[in-house]
């Protein structure tokens, strides 16, 4: 009832009264002329009303010229004529008389009569039938997915259904750890995947609530996990809620004081669990979403906490995504960046902190490609050749303990998730994708050119093969490059969580989806630049030719501009030590990453403050460590 | 735009009612009014005894105002007639030329206005001499005014502008203090008044008083009164009160309250005591509070029965006895039958044919107690085809499923394809073979349904080729070359509203907003008649389910009832307050419903042309009317989204199903009258179990005198099913005589 004291009527101003009047050579006063503006709404009123009744018995929904036409016909008025046209009428302006008039073009007869391309006319009007239902049960799927057919579920399962979305999106979070237990373990719920699947497409209504965003994610996290849930097409549906999270200026990024990138690291890592284990569902879906990630990356308008989640989200997918979107793009992005950085001003301060995460987040991307890439080049001689690409997820726990890779058990508490077996599964089948379109020397110097020292600092050459597993076949050794860890100080816990946080995902994110291919295009040019590297054990296997190449395409100046020295003896050799020189910790920081993995403490429950007052800074001048080391914290949230 | 016409007749009905209630004049004056309208020379299908020489004085002076109207519209030969009938002396209507004032009436005809036309200055004489007959002692006013205002003059009293405000609030203040039983009462005085006391000011050019009135009030009226109080709204000059049809509608008909004898004792004491003058004139001048004893009602036995345009039915308007029995089935032979059944079962012939006579016997014996009699209404004979045809029914019926809540009819759903020109309507036959649309661009299109295709009859010079002595006689005259699925009937010029195919698939009818009604000849397709009668767009018709009668209605709101033999109507039903929406016969033939956006449903005898049932508890137009096949029970769809249910016998709401969300369009109850189906612009089709719906009632005597329902709302469990369409609005249901259920509309990217 309030909103009908709201309503009020379009008005023909007494303006457009006098106006009219001019036009047809009448001179109006303004009392005339108001009186007739209001008799003309009243007519105008009466003419919808008693026009409305001719749309209703003609069974329509839209008023249309031709009622409103009737109408005043049957009141003995003249019928307006040139307007039936099924298009809208575009009204333009004129500025100066702001003066609105119904654009009306001239049009030439002529063409129009000697026009060759005379229209076919409409189809015959026609009546067809069907069996709509049969015995009053659908033998159609009804037309909408969601809501409209929620009766149609079994009582139970939408008791179910209801109690669970309720669980998991109340205050009680017992309750919602229960329900997430149930959905991820319960067999029976295929059913109701719509509904949950429509209940998390709800990100978008809830933007500015992190704590509601988080629950959603947690549901995808549990669909996914669920092994008795095909998913089907829903992946694309739920790949593209988690992206909204990832990737849109939430609104509840307007308040720093939300945690909003926890929210996306979180998001990015389900992103690439989702694509992981599910990606073979939806063709193309890894290349859709490298674009869409690309696109975000390379729109300067996006505020940088968008930017921040493309960064993340290449990251999450793996060194290949980070190589061939983020790298490309670095010198252009780096402008921009630098930009934000570099102004001190105060009105810049929190827009500058923004920069910082996503320096961060890139730093932390471009380190472990480098790791990474370097690591392949060494990799593809470590696997046994007869590992298959795209093998059957069953030989997973073969791959496991495939050497050179990870040292066996994975102490971490993620592996408890089921997610970190992936990583390891990932790390060992992935390497039969071709691209690299950068050899690693050029890369690294053209990343040194950006970061610096603080890039520098991570990596340095190691003086022995000290302690790398030992399960190293040696016969590589020999033949090829390996990476070779060195620790002066093997027995020494490494404190640097966030270097460790990489490598549990790092080996499977390099792995390309289970039955994706790559993108034809990106394959084509990889093979083409890149002789150096390849840890396609395709390839291996195919043109065992190559592999000489490569082996002579990596030559001691791998890293020129880091203060490496060459290997002191024996066979040709680049080692990669994770250097992560620790403040306090007097510089015994330089171990091979793969030993420190192992050593790998469990997750530290200290929250990121607590870590950047610990850690002093590194990298860049002025740059305050605790922004990246925040970032680089929340990666490494458990699933 | 005013529908004056409709006013004109509408007024008569008042004047009727009030001055003769119990009148059996009543229907000869309709019959007069039917002479009027379609004003043909020599009228001969008057129903009924000739009126005696007009008696009262108003009805005099009615006749001759009407007589004016005729002779300044050159209907000489009209205006003779009804003078000769009417008993009038000659000179009267030279009279009343000459002088126009000549019935001491104010209005001068010849002066008669250069706006509004001439019927409006009838439509005020009209109305005036029935007041002033009826209230004539109470009412000073109006005598002074000149023509057209005579209508309005009764707001014409002066009253202080800036105490209405004051006067309104006092009241409101002391209905809300009230004992709870006696507010909700109370409470619907609210909105009447609000509507004369918002007309008061405006007719007496308090134009901002009555804008900050309605700004004040409007808030507090029930949601459902929206719709006018948005043409209320828009009102706000007294020269606007002229043509307004929402406004005569308020003036010329009271608005109906029932209000418990408590109750209204309270509103009397307070108001007598406070001196409220202007309020109390109002309500005695512009209400009609319907007095009863007893508990007051409650807010929602209230609520369940408001809403329509004049408020509620008064209880006598119900109290008229209805006939809804089912009329006998005449026995018929049948031979074929015996065969068939011979021949489909190879049981012993005594087993079979003894239950089959019960059967039949059973039926055609008993006489209903609430049926008619046979020769009530003349119907016409059966042809040989016709009982070819309901032998055909017959056997079909046996085949028929029993629906019911575990067994829900399949549904098939008719969909029209390509109908750019827009579909309004679509009719299918009783057999389900033909299936006929009427569209936006004036066409009707008639498709065939089954394989068999539609053919025209042979010329007539092809005709005389023909052995008529041969078995195959009515095969030959069909002329082969003219097959085809469908065919296009042209001959409106406005769109094609209602549509029906007559019982014996012989005819097709269709209403236009071009005023007319045509009937179809489905065998030569080709128009036969064109009816002109209806004045303004025909909304709706529908023929007889034992043909020859068809009823039509539109917007001059008035339902004619029609023979196809004759170009006038036999009876003209009028009373509604606007546009007759929907009109539909009931199965035995003797009665008519008609649904009107006045959302008000009434009832009509077709002998005497009474209104023997109106029914009220709509909140908007309705758009759809349906009797339960027993003929005890009507079911109407609004476009507020629900359906109600009504006991015709008792003139009782006896059910209210909510559910769908947009104007139902269609109802239709399943053979046996299990199953309700509706069909909505929502694009579904829902199932309601209409046994239960029904079974569920317990009409007592009380509830039956009061007529005070109290609705359960029950809603969700009488719903069997929803049955979505993609993208098509449902326009029409159709139950095959196995009961599957045909959907149809037309599909609306």
């Amino acid at each position: 009832m309030a909103d009908r004291e709201e309503r009020r009527f379009a008005e023909v101003s007494r303006d457009s009264v006098k106006l009219m009047a001019e036009s047809s050579g009448v001179e109006l006063g303004d009392d005339v002329a108001a009186l007739l503006a209001e008799d003309v709404c009243y007519r105008l009123r009466e003419a919808a009303q008693s026009s409305s009744q001719f749309m209703r018995h003609a069974k329509r929904r839209k008023l249309t010229v031709e009622d409103f036409n009737k109408a005043l016909r049957w009141s003995n008025v003249e019928a307006i004529s040139g307007y039936g046209s099924q298009d809208a009428l575009p009204f333009r302006s004129v500025k100066e008389g702001e003066l609105f008039f119904v654009e009306d073009r001239d049009i030439n007869l002529i063409e129009l009569a000697l026009a060759t391309n005379i229209p076919k006319g409409c189809a015959e009007t026609m009546v067809r039938v069907n069996v709509a239902y049969l015995d009053g049960k659908g033998n159609i799927e009804p037309q909408g997915t969601v809501p409209t057919a929620v009766q149609s579920l079994s009582e139970d399962l939408l008791k179910y259904y209801q109690q669970i979305t309720r669980a998991i999106l109340g205050e009680d979070p017992h309750l919602m750890k229960v329900a997430l237990q149930d959905i991820q373990s319960n067999s029976k719920i295929a059913a109701l995947l719509p509904y949950f699947v429509y209940v998390i497409s709800g990100v978008k209504s809830v933007s500015h609530d992190l704590e509601q965003l988080n629950r959603l994610l947690h549901m995808v996290k549990s669909l996914v996990q669920n092994p008795y849930l095909y998913l089907g097409s829903y992946v694309r549906s739920l790949v593209s809620s988690v992206m909204y999270c990832i990737l849109e200026p939430l609104a509840a990024s307007i308040n720093p004081l939300n945690d909003h990138w926890t929210l996306r690291d979180y998001a990015a890592l389900l992103l690439s669990h989702i694509f992981w284990t599910h990606g073979d569902l939806v063709s193309g879906l890894y290349h859709q979403i490298l674009l869409s990630l690309q696109k975000v990356l390379s729109d300067p308008v996006r505020p940088l906490c968008s930017h921040y989640g493309a960064v993340v989200g290449l990251h999450a997918l793996g060194w290949k995504a980070v190589e061939r979107v983020l790298f490309p793009h670095l010198p252009a992005y780096w402008a921009n960046l630098q930009a934000v950085l570099d102004d001190y001003s105060v009105s810049n301060a929190q827009v500058k902190a923004d920069g910082h995460k996503v320096y961060g987040a890139i730093l932390v991307a471009v380190e472990r490609l480098l790791r990474m890439k370097a690591l392949s080049l060494s990799q593809p001689a470590d696997r046994p050749l007869s590992a298959q690409p795209g093998s059957v997820p069953g030989s997973v726990g073969y791959r496991v303990s495939s050497p050179g890779l990870s040292p066996p058990p994975e102490p971490l508490s993620e592996a408890a998730l089921g997610i970190a077996i992936h990583l390891q599964a990932g790390g060992a089948g992935c390497h039969w994708e071709e691209w690299s379109p950068v050899p690693l020397p050029a890369m690294y110097s053209e990343l040194y050119s950006f970061f610096g020292d603080s890039l520098a600092v991570r990596f340095s050459t190691g003086p022995g093969f000290g302690s790398y597993p030992p399960c190293v076949p040696s016969h590589f050794r020999d033949t090829r490059k390996e990476p070779l860890g060195h620790v002066s100080n093997p027995d020494t816990t490494r404190k640097m969580p966030q270097l460790t946080a990489n490598l549990n995902i790092s080996p499977r994110q390099d792995e390309s989806p289970r039955t994706d291919p790559p993108p034809p295009s990106l394959a084509a040019t990889g093979s083409g630049r890149s002789v150096a590297r390849s840890s396609s054990v395709q390839r291996s296997r195919s043109s065992s030719s190559r592999l000489g190449q490569r082996s002579a395409g990596l030559s001691r100046e791998v890293f020129p501009k880091a203060r490496f020295t060459s290997p002191h003896a024996g066979p040709p050799v680049i080692s990669f030590v994770i250097g992560g020189r620790q403040m306090g910790r007097r510089c015994q920081g330089r171990r091979p990453f793969q030993t420190t993995f192992a050593l790998t403490p469990p997750l530290p429950a200290i929250p990121p403050r607590a870590y950047a007052h610990k850690l002093p800074v590194i990298g860049r001048v002025g740059k305050p460590v605790r922004r990246w080391t925040c970032s680089h914290y929340s990666l490494h949230l458990p699933l | 735009m005013a529908a004056v016409q409709g006013g004109l007749v509408d007024t008569k009905d008042e004047v009727d009612v009030k001055t003769e209630p119990a009148s059996d004049g009543f229907g000869n004056n309709t019959a007069n009014d039917s002479r009027l309208l379609s004003a043909p020379p020599g009228s001969s299908t008057a129903v009924g005894n000739n009126k005696p020489a007009a008696g009262t004085p108003e009805e005099q002076q009615t006749l001759l105002a009407v007589l004016q109207f005729l002779k300044k519209n050159k209907l000489s030969e009209s205006a003779e007639i009804l003078r000769r009938e009417a008993g009038l002396p000659e000179d009267a209507l030279d009279l009343k030329g000459t002088d126009a004032s000549g019935s001491g009436q104010g209005g001068a005809a010849g002066s008669v206005d250069t706006e509004g036309g001439n019927a409006n200055a009838l439509l005020s004489r009209v109305t005036v001499s029935a007041s002033a007959g009826v209230q004539a002692p109470t009412k000073a006013v109006g005598e002074d005014q000149p023509d057209v205002s005579v209508v309005l003059s009764a707001y014409s009293q002066q009253g202080d502008p800036a105490l209405y405000d004051v006067y309104y609030s006092s009241l409101k203040k002391f209905i809300e203090s009230v004992l709870d039983c006696h507010r909700a009462e109370l409470s619907q005085v609210f909105y009447p008044l609000f509507v004369h006391m918002y007309l008061e000011l405006v007719y007496n050019n308090h134009e901002s008083e009555a804008k900050a009135f309605y700004e004040k009030f409007s808030g507090d009226q029930e949601c459902y009164y929206e719709d006018d109080l948005r043409v209320l709204s828009s009102l706000t000059k007294k020269e606007h009160m002229r043509g307004n049809e929402t406004l005569l509608d308020f003036r010329t008909s009271k608005f109906v309250l029932r209000i418990s004898r408590d109750s209204y004792q309270l509103l009397k004491r307070h108001l007598q005591e406070r001196q409220n003058n202007q309020i109390w004139n109002i309500i005695q001048e512009h209400l009609y509070i319907d007095i009863f004893d007893g508990m007051p009602r409650s807010k929602s036995q209230i609520d369940a029965m408001s809403g329509s345009l004049a408020g509620e039915a008064r209880r006598e308007a119900n109290k008229a006895k209805v006939y809804y029995g089912l009329l006998k089935e005449p026995e018929i032979e049948l031979p074929l039958d015996d065969e068939d059944e011979e021949a489909e079962n190879e049981e012993g012939k005594p087993k079979k044919k003894k239950p089959k006579k019960d059967n039949v016997g059973s039926k055609s014996k008993k006489q209903d107690p609430n049926a008619p009699s046979q020769t009530r209404i003349p119907l016409p004979e059966l042809k040989d085809s016709d009982k070819l045809d309901k032998i055909m029914y017959m056997k079909e019926a046996t085949k028929k499923i029993r629906l019911g809540p575990d067994l829900l009819p399949s549904i098939c759903f008719y969909t029209f394809l390509n109908a750019y020109q827009g579909l309004t309507a679509v009719d299918f036959t009783d057999d389900s073979s033909l299936i006929a649309g009427g569209f936006a661009d004036s066409t009707v299109r008639v498709w065939s349904v089954t394989p068999k295709k539609l053919r025209k009859v042979k010329t007539a010079a092809d005709l005389n080729l023909i052995d008529k002595e041969s078995d195959d006689v009515l095969e030959r005259i069909m002329d082969e070359k003219t097959a085809s699925e469908s065919k296009i009937l042209y001959g409106h010029s406005g769109p094609v509203y209602g549509i029906s195919f007559s019982p014996d698939r012989n005819y097709l009818l269709s209403s236009s907003e071009d005023a007319t009604i045509r009937l179809w000849s489905l065998q030569t397709f080709t128009c036969l008649v064109g009816y002109k009668g209806h004045n303004y767009p025909v909304w709706d018709t529908q023929f007889s389910p034992h043909g020859y009668y068809f009823v039509s209605g539109g917007h001059d709101r008035v339902a004619r009832l029609w023979a196809t033999d004759h170009y006038q109507p036999l009876r003209i039903f009028a009373g509604h307050l606007a546009d007759i929406t929907c009109t539909r016969f009931h199965p035995n033939s003797n009665y008519v419903a008609t649904g009107s956006s006045d959302r008000t449903i009434r009832l009509w005898d077709v002998l005497t042309g009474n209104c023997v049932r109106i029914f009220t508890g709509h909140k908007g137009p309705i758009h759809a009317i349906t009797f339960s096949p027993n003929g005890k029970f009507l079911a109407s769809g609004a476009t507020d989204g629900r359906v109600l249910l009504w006991d015709i016998g008792h003139g009782l709401m006896v059910g209210e199903l909510k559910g769908h969300t947009d104007t139902i369009y269609s109802l239709r109850f399943s053979r046996d009258g299990e199953i309700l189906a509706s069909g909505s612009m929502d694009n579904t089709v829902r199932l309601w179990d209409a046994m239960k719906a029904f079974d569920d009632l317990e009409t007592d005597d009380f509830t039956a005198a009061t007529g005070h329902i109290h609705l359960q709302d029950n809603s969700q469990e009488l719903l069997l099913g929803t049955y979505t369409s993609k993208s098509t609005p449902v326009v029409h249901l159709h139950f095959t005589r196995r009961n599957l259920l045909l959907a149809a509309g037309a599909y609306n990217p």
